[in-house]
């Protein structure tokens, strides 16, 4: 198969695997080669993929937590100061500030908070939404979301060489080899 | 969703049982609820589908439109009549002392049967809104009685008659006095014959004075007097006795012991406003004042006053001449040879017994001994008074019982009839019938009466008046007589007239107009001058001519004004009048005869009598009355054959049963109502419904007991007759269902018992709860209101209910509503009964917010609607609630209201008049209740601001300047309201004394309305037998039973 | 080659072998579950069955319009309730549809923080049931309310007057309970159904499709990064919800136990109402589960173990809410409180003790059957009973709100209750816009966690592969 003349400089390559077990080993082999700008898709989340290619722990727990923990201490200052502050009234002799009665809100305010952090970090993080990716030029793509598996190497990789990486790619029993164009 | 129920009787044994079994005074509060059988369910379960889905049918809705009066019809009417408010008040000159917002109060009179009551009204810019007592007229000392209370709703009634009418045809004042005029002058050649005049009791002297001059002019013209609810029977009686035409006045402020012989005194009739007073200032037990008067009552059908009885014997109102005979031949009254009947202690008598027998029922013969060694005790402090339904005999005996116990001197006060011209009423209304039959009437007055529908069936007037030649009947509604009249007249409201009236004791008051007629009405005064004088005069002039004349005053304007302004005229009160009574020789034997005991006892009796609050019919379409549940049976809507459970039990009646009742040739269907303490075999009906003219309100409620009425026996007769159906009428009950359960909601003692421990009635057997609380109390200094409510001389009257009513726009909803448990009274008044079936004790609790100190309702609030002021006030912010309605179901005393709908439908320009301008109407999906009338609060609270910034120095709400408006209508002076952090107020020291309790404490809501319980004062020998004479009664009797 | 083979496999954390009955039956591909269910969505086009059912269920919703609409308008006095009886169907509606809510956020959420893979062919329309459940029942407090128009003073937002609302209120506690409870849900079930869109934008044909699959999946590629956030915070989610539909429950049982009405005072209610709604949620789960993997062929992915678990956790849940019935009997009497005692007793044999003794049959007598292997094997058994619980959860509400307000404490107030064909419109009507929804929803979504299956296909794999390298 001859690659068409790019007009621009290409996106990257990208190989596709039949299991998952072939991607994970293509994976590993591209890391140890010192491949950097690398990415995997794949039609069900596989937890080892993620190791091999980016490694470390995410920021998502600790936003989260900060999410929560601000959801509470404001759902238990908006009671607070409604009740104590800007408008206290006698609501059948409870004390102004009767905290027992403000923790309901308070911990549904921690949780929604945290819920709302994590969607919304989540989509963030992954910058999502984005409505252009090249990666979706390459037709054979669209099978990524239904049982095929596929590395991507980007052109602007350091050790990135067309040829050379093709021929790994295939080397790593890729079924096939696409250039993505940008 | 659920079938109508099959109508079948009680398990009457299964009562008794439940209670024989319960210990101790077990309270309950209907007769279902005790038995608890499956139809009582059923009836209950048939009581809301259909009227929940009233509301979704155009037609119901239309007709609750109306409730309130405002007839959509109406309003442009009321639009093109004169403008009022223009016409009285140009504020081009300001009238004198009338400042914008602030209201004025102006002294008159209402009458009712004739006898007035001092009122003062309540007027804001030249509207009256609310009508509260003159504490200078006798008859009120500051008080009102429910029908006072209502009558403002009267005046601004859409319903009311608006033009003088022709056939029907509408026509105007100067046609009908033209034409009218002269056929009275074609009758001056037969010096009047067949001119007669049909008025009810007139005790105006001016306007006696009128009809005197124009039967001197027309000296064969007649005079006929006729009110369904009159004093013929009493009046004859005092003529057996004194040989004199007499009135009593009773004064129970000094009797000792009291005995009633069907005697409602303190329910209605003249002065029951001044008797309550009186009568409770005798039973209210304090710290400092440890007696109180002791009261018999003997009584057929169950009235408050029975129900305010220390002892009350249940006995067929024809009976009660029996024994009215018996205790005057026991106090040696009787003429030799009248057969005592012997007194035995023996036998037991195990069903309700339907005569007086003395002879062979201990209990009677116990209750003649309790009463009669009483009254000896008690020479000059005993009063004996009999029903007005009651025979002549009875009174005539009662008076002769008095008069030996020399209450005349110190009692009773007997004085010149009030009315101007004492007639007996049925006859001269019979005289009327026959004239008509005999086409001796060529014109035919009628002043303000309705015959047609408010007389004895057997008088057939209504088929008669037609036969009148002209007849023109001058009345406040076009009504059923107008219909059959050849004219009618518009009457005005006496708020909108000049005028005068006598009250119980023959004070006169000068009846002053807050606001010019709304309508063409005429006052009496006016339509008589214009149809007899020459020149006709205004009222005004009438009405003072005759007193300049009447009383020839030095300075007559002085004594005009300050009579006026008064609503009192100085010593005017009729003088006693010493009597002698007839010697027992000269006495006819009718009052000796005893006819075999208990005649006619095989045959059921019939009662008939005034409803407690349409009275005899011409207050049908007011709405707050109509809506007003009765005192005892707390029935609105509606009027119900009622019968004793005994007799039920015989007859298998249930309630809601429609039962023809019938009486000569007249058959009438009426639903029953099953009354405890009813006298047994016996039923009583009730007047004033059954309407077809009254109005959008009150026509066609409930059955016409006019159609029972026989001329020879118009109140007490047997021989009725009763049919049972299968069909049932509902009948909205506001409380019905449901016992005490056991609950120290009333607490009650005997006198006995105070005197040892002032604290038993109260608090002996009822837990007390200290302030246990995680949360320090909220402080407030300054004001903290309270009240306190003596449930000891609350006889249950609902004058507060009504004053509540007018003084906070509470709407009226209509029986389909109060059917689904909505009505709008922020005040009702629970009534429990206790002990006996037969002859229950009854407990009244007036029920309002309570304004707990650590409110349930406040704290579930999502929105704040409903908070707590710093005095202490459990305030409602209307505009704030968005009706979660979870304060309602967190209150435990059930005192909060909502509006399930939009209660104030679109309001004609009349009818928006009624409103009071300090309180918010409040709107649909709106919470409401009780605010210790907190407009009063500020009223006081800015009129003492006013007060210190004018002297300079700070003056503060003293005791007294704030007056709930049910506390001021209370005739008894049950309620007392007030600061609490004010040792010395009125409501602290009530509040400190042993007999206060709070309902529900045991809930930490620390009520803020607190009630002193019930003392009673019974005779220990006679208790001891009512005691055993219960006991010998609960035994199961299920012979009736399947 | 091999080693990493072996490396691959044994770090596989998905290759623990199940002994239990298959979770989706054998022979299914990655590519046969995708196809299969996404061909309900994309290919199976209107069937005249759902367009039916769909119409029949919007009729429904229609009439509940009407309704909706002559309540605002006339006022909420075309209802039963009334004073003693201020809260009724409305009130009843709420709890019991939040209640059949909460299964949806539990199999989502607990399961899947319990591993419990056989979750993975129901949790997508549980949560869907959820979302459509919490929506008819928010629609129930807006419309109580004496002034439904002004709803909004429920919720805490700065205005001129400023008023705010009463914190203390449970009422404002079910606000924000629900509130956060629906947004939470809605989220998590979006975030759920991302990788899916994703699926379908590239299945689909139309390039309508196309467009709003590729709109609502907002660029998913499933990366190894993407995934790796996604499981992340997919996990932290279903460990947020978990408490979420615990408290829920509480603070809608703390409604009651929070006021002083007897019956309704009582420090049980919070747990018993917890278990009660995932005991009737779960029967709703099943509810609909059987007609619908009958309906789209999806046995083999519903399998009967499905059935046979959910039928084992209605029994557990039926079992602690009877304790809880039991329990309140039991301090009506311990507590010798007259007031208490006087509404236990009314309960059973009051105006309303048909209601009571219906309600024990269904939640407390009924579910007992479970107990037998061959009643949870049967289909048409596990129907019935699951929609027995439905009713006697419905009862279980009416009787703690009807016959705890119609007897309080002043006898004289007492009063009775019964909804009106009002009542009932509105009700029934919420009834059609839940089916409307979820039809709606299987005809446009994946009723199928489709990413999930391949997980489990995968497990298949795993078995067989550990299969292979044992001999």
């Amino acid at each position: 198969m001859q690659a068409p003349e790019p007009v621009l400089p290409i996106y990257g390559l990208m190989a596709e695997f039949d299991t998952p077990s072939q991607l994970i080993a293509a994976a590993r082999h591209v890391r140890a080669q010192g491949f950097r700008r690398v990415e995997a898709y794949t039609p069900y989340p596989i937890e080892e993929l993620g190791k091999v290619l980016h490694g470390g722990r995410s920021r998502l727990p600790l936003l989260v937590f900060l999410g929560g923990l601000f959801g509470g201490i404001g759902g238990y200052f908006l009671q607070y100061w409604v009740h104590v502050i800007h408008y206290p009234l006698n609501s059948g002799g409870k004390p102004l500030n009767s905290w027992p009665m403000f923790i309901p809100i308070t911990f549904e305010m921690t949780i929604l908070g945290a819920a709302l952090t994590a969607v919304f970090a989540l989509l963030a993080l992954n910058g999502l939404p984005m409505p252009y990716h090249p990666v979706f030029n390459v037709p054979r793509f669209s099978l990524a979301s239904r049982d095929r598996f596929f590395l991507m190497i980007r052109s602007i990789d350091p050790k990135y060489d067309e040829p050379v990486t093709r021929q790994m790619l295939f080397d790593l029993e890729a079924h096939d080899v696409f250039e993505v164009p940008p | 969703m659920l079938s109508l129920p099959i109508v079948t009787e009680l398990d009457w044994s299964s009562v008794r049982e439940r209670l024989a079994s319960a210990g101790g005074p077990t309270y309950w509060k209907s007769l279902e609820e005790l038995a608890d059988t499956a139809e009582f369910r059923a009836m209950v379960g048939r009581e809301f589908p259909a009227a929940a889905s009233e509301w979704d049918n155009a037609l119901s809705r239309r007709r609750f439109l109306t409730l309130m009066g405002a007839s959509i019809g109406l309003a442009g009417l009321a639009g093109c009549g004169r403008q009022p408010l223009e016409h009285i008040y140009p504020y081009v000159r300001a009238p004198e002392g009338l400042i914008p917002g602030k209201p004025l109060f102006f002294a008159t009179a209402l009458s009712l049967g004739g006898v007035g009551t001092g009122v003062l009204v309540e007027s804001h810019m030249g509207r009256p809104t609310k009508i509260e007592g003159n504490p200078d007229h006798p008859g009120s000392l500051g008080s009102t009685d429910t029908f006072t209370q209502a009558s403002i709703l009267s005046l601004y009634d859409p319903d009311r008659s608006q033009v003088v009418a022709r056939a029907g045809e509408i026509d105007t004042w100067e046609t009908f006095v033209g034409s009218i005029r002269s056929e009275i002058d074609a009758l001056r050649s037969r010096q009047g014959r067949g001119l007669h005049i049909l008025t009810e009791t007139i005790t105006s002297p001016s306007l006696a004075a009128q009809l005197t001059a124009v039967l001197a002019a027309l000296p064969e013209a007649v005079w006929h007097q006729y009110q369904p609810i009159n004093r013929d029977n009493e009046r004859a009686g005092l003529r057996l006795a004194f040989g004199a035409d007499v009135q009593p006045v009773y004064q129970f402020d000094r009797a000792e012991v009291i005995v009633s012989l069907d005697g409602d005194f303190l329910e209605c009739g003249a002065g029951s406003v001044r008797y309550q007073r009186d009568f409770a200032s005798r039973r209210r037990v304090r710290q400092d004042r440890q007696q109180m008067s002791r009261f018999y009552a003997v009584e057929s059908t169950p009235t408050t006053t029975g129900a305010s009885a220390d002892h009350r014997l249940p006995l067929r109102a024809g009976e009660i001449v029996q024994f009215a005979r018996t205790l005057a031949a026991r106090l040696g009254l009787a003429p030799a040879g009248f057969a005592l009947p012997a007194a035995s202690r023996s036998s037991q008598a195990t069903s309700a017994s339907t005569s007086f027998d003395p002879g062979s029922v201990a209990l009677h013969a116990a209750w003649l001994d309790a009463v009669v060694d009483d009254l000896r005790a008690h020479r000059g402090a005993a009063i004996v008074v009999a029903g007005a339904h009651q025979p002549p005999e009875v009174h005539a005996l009662a008076h002769l019982i008095n008069a030996s116990l020399a209450a005349p001197d110190a009692t009773v006060r007997y004085i010149e009839p009030l009315e101007a011209s004492a007639t007996d009423q049925l006859a001269s209304l019979r005289d009327l019938a026959t004239a008509l039959e005999a086409d001796e009437v060529d014109v035919l007055l009628v002043l303000g009466a309705n015959p047609a529908y408010a007389s004895p069936a057997d008088l057939k007037l209504a088929d008669r008046l037609k036969r009148a030649r002209q007849s023109v009947h001058y009345s406040y509604y076009n009504d059923e007589t107008s219909a059959l009249c050849s004219w009618h007249v518009p009457a005005t409201h006496e708020l909108e007239s000049w005028g005068d009236v006598r009250g119980f004791d023959g004070t006169i008051t000068i009846q002053q107009p807050l606001i010019a007629p709304l309508f063409a009405g005429r006052t009496a005064h006016e339509l008589l001058s214009a149809l007899f004088d020459d020149a006709p005069r205004s009222t005004y002039d009438i009405v003072r001519d005759y007193w300049r004349n009447a009383r020839d005053e030095d300075d007559f304007e002085r004594f005009w004004q300050t009579t006026v302004h008064n609503g009192v005229m100085a010593d005017s009160a009729l003088a006693a009048r010493s009597v002698t009574p007839v010697a027992a020789a000269q006495l006819p034997d009718t009052l000796w005869r005893t006819e075999p005991s208990g005649a006619g006892a095989d045959t059921l009796e019939l009662i008939i009598r005034a409803d407690t609050t349409v009275w005899d019919g011409r207050f049908a379409n007011n709405g707050w009355l109509q809506e007003l549940p009765k005192p005892l049976w707390k029935l609105t809507w509606d009027n119900a054959a009622l019968v004793s459970p005994a007799t039920a039990e015989r007859l298998k009646l249930s309630n809601e049963q429609l039962v023809e009742l019938g009486r000569g040739d007249q058959v009438v269907a009426a639903p029953v109502w099953i009354v405890p303490g009813h006298a047994d075999e016996s039923i009583t009906v009730l007047l004033g419904y059954g309407r077809t003219r009254a109005g959008h309100v009150g026509n066609h409620a409930g059955y016409n007991a006019y159609l029972l009425q026989q001329s020879d026996a118009p109140s007490i007769s047997s021989g009725l007759t009763l049919k049972k159906t299968s069909e049932t009428r509902r009948l909205a009950v506001t409380h019905t269902h449901f016992s005490m359960e056991g609950r120290d909601l009333v607490r009650s003692g005997t006198l006995a018992e105070y005197r040892e421990d002032p604290h038993s009635p109260a608090h002996h057997g009822h837990e007390e709860h200290e302030h246990a609380s995680l949360y320090p109390p909220f402080a407030n200094p300054g004001y903290a209101w309270g009240m306190a409510i003596d449930v000891n001389t609350c006889t249950g009257c609902s004058a507060c209910v009504v004053a509540c009513q007018a003084e906070n726009n509470s709407p009226v909803v209509g029986k389909e509503q109060v059917l689904q448990y909505r009505e709008m009274h922020w005040l009702r008044i629970d009534r429990y009964y206790s002990g006996d079936l037969d002859n229950p004790d009854v407990m009244h609790q007036p029920m309002l917010c309570q304004h707990c100190e650590q409110a349930p309702c406040e704290v579930v609030c999502p929105v704040a609607a409903t908070t707590h002021s710093k005095e202490g006030i459990n305030e409602m912010t209307y505009n704030r609630c968005v009706g979660t309605r979870y304060c309602s179901n967190n209150c435990p005393y059930k005192v909060r209201r909502f509006n399930f709908f939009n209660f104030h439908p679109d309001v004609t320009p009349l009818t928006d008049m009624i409103y009071n301008p300090d309180v918010t109407v409040r709107s649909r999906g709106v919470m409401e209740k009780c605010t210790f009338c907190i407009q009063r609060i500020n009223e006081a609270r800015i009129d003492t601001e006013v007060r210190s910034m004018n002297t300079g120095q700070q003056h503060k709400i003293v005791d007294g300047d704030v007056v709930t408006a049910c506390q001021a209508a209370c005739p008894s002076q049950a309620i007392i309201f007030g600061n609490i952090n004010d040792p010395n107020s009125r409501v602290s020291k009530e509040k400190a004394e042993p007999t206060n309790y709070g309902v529900l404490t045991e809930l930490n809501t620390h009520p803020r309305v607190t009630y002193l319980a019930q003392v009673r004062n019974p005779n220990s020998a006679l208790a001891a037998a009512e005691e055993a004479h219960r006991s010998g009664r609960v035994v199961p009797q299920n012979q009736y039973l399947p | 080659m091999d080693d990493h083979h072996q490396s691959a496999e044994t770090h596989e954390p998905w290759a623990r072998p199940d002994d239990r009955a298959p979770v989706v039956e054998p022979g299914h591909t990655f590519a046969s579950v995708t196809d299969q269910i996404s061909s309900i969505v994309l290919t199976r086009g209107v069937q005249r069955g759902w367009l039916i059912g769909f119409g029949i269920s919007f009729a429904i919703t229609m009439l509940l319009l009407y309704a909706i609409t002559m309540t605002v308008a006339v006022g909420v006095g075309l209802w039963g309730i009334n004073v003693p009886v201020g809260w009724g169907f409305a009130i009843i509606n709420f709890v019991w549809w939040i209640g059949i809510g909460h299964a949806g956020t539990l199999i989502s959420a607990v399961l899947l923080l319990l591993h419990q893979d056989w979750r993975t062919s129901i949790n997508r329309f549980a949560e869907a049931m959820t979302l459509f459940a919490v929506a008819c029942a928010g629609i129930f407090p807006l419309l109580h309310l004496g002034r439904p128009w002004i709803f909004y003073w429920l919720f805490p937002y700065p205005n001129t007057m400023s008023i705010w609302p009463q914190f203390r209120s449970p009422l404002i506690w079910d606000v924000f309970a629900v509130s956060t409870y629906g947004t939470v849900s809605l989220l998590f079930w979006y975030v759920g159904l991302i990788p899916d869109l994703a699926t379908l934008r590239d299945r689909a044909h139309s390039s309508i499709g196309r467009y709003v699959y590729g709109f609502m999946a907002m660029g998913w590629r499933g990366s190894a990064a993407h995934w790796h956030r996604y499981h992340v915070a997919y996990t932290l989610l279903a460990g947020l919800a978990t408490p979420l539909v615990v408290s829920v429950h509480t603070v809608v049982g703390l409604d009651f136990a929070s006021s002083i009405v007897p019956g309704w005072h009582s420090t049980i209610f919070p747990p018993y109402f917890v278990a009660g709604a995932i005991y009737s949620g779960f029967a709703m789960v099943m509810t609909l589960a059987i007609p619908l993997r009958w309906a789209y062929k999806l046995e083999d992915f519903i399998t009967m173990r499905h059935l046979d678990n959910m039928a084992k956790i209605i029994l557990a849940t039926g079992l602690i809410v009877f304790y809880g019935y039991l329990m309140e009997a039991f301090f009506g009497w311990y507590s010798a409180n007259q007031y208490e005692r006087y509404l236990t007793l009314n309960r059973a044999l009051g105006h309303y003790r048909v209601q009571y003794w219906a309600l024990m049959f269904c939640n407390a007598a009924v579910p007992q059957l479970l107990w037998f292997g061959a009643v949870r094997r049967s289909v048409w058994a596990l129907f019935v009973i699951a929609i027995v619980v439905n009713v006697g959860m419905w009862l279980e509400r009416y009787v703690i709100v009807i016959t705890s307000l119609h007897r309080d404490y002043l006898p004289s107030s007492w009063g009775y209750y019964a909804g009106t064909r009002w009542d009932w419109a509105i009700y029934i009507g919420t009834l059609g816009l839940f089916l409307a929804l979820l039809f709606l929803f299987i005809r446009l979504l994946p009723m199928i966690s489709i990413f999930e299956m391949r997980e489990l296909v995968v497990h298949k794999e795993g078995e067989l592969r550990a299969a292979d390298l044992e001999e």
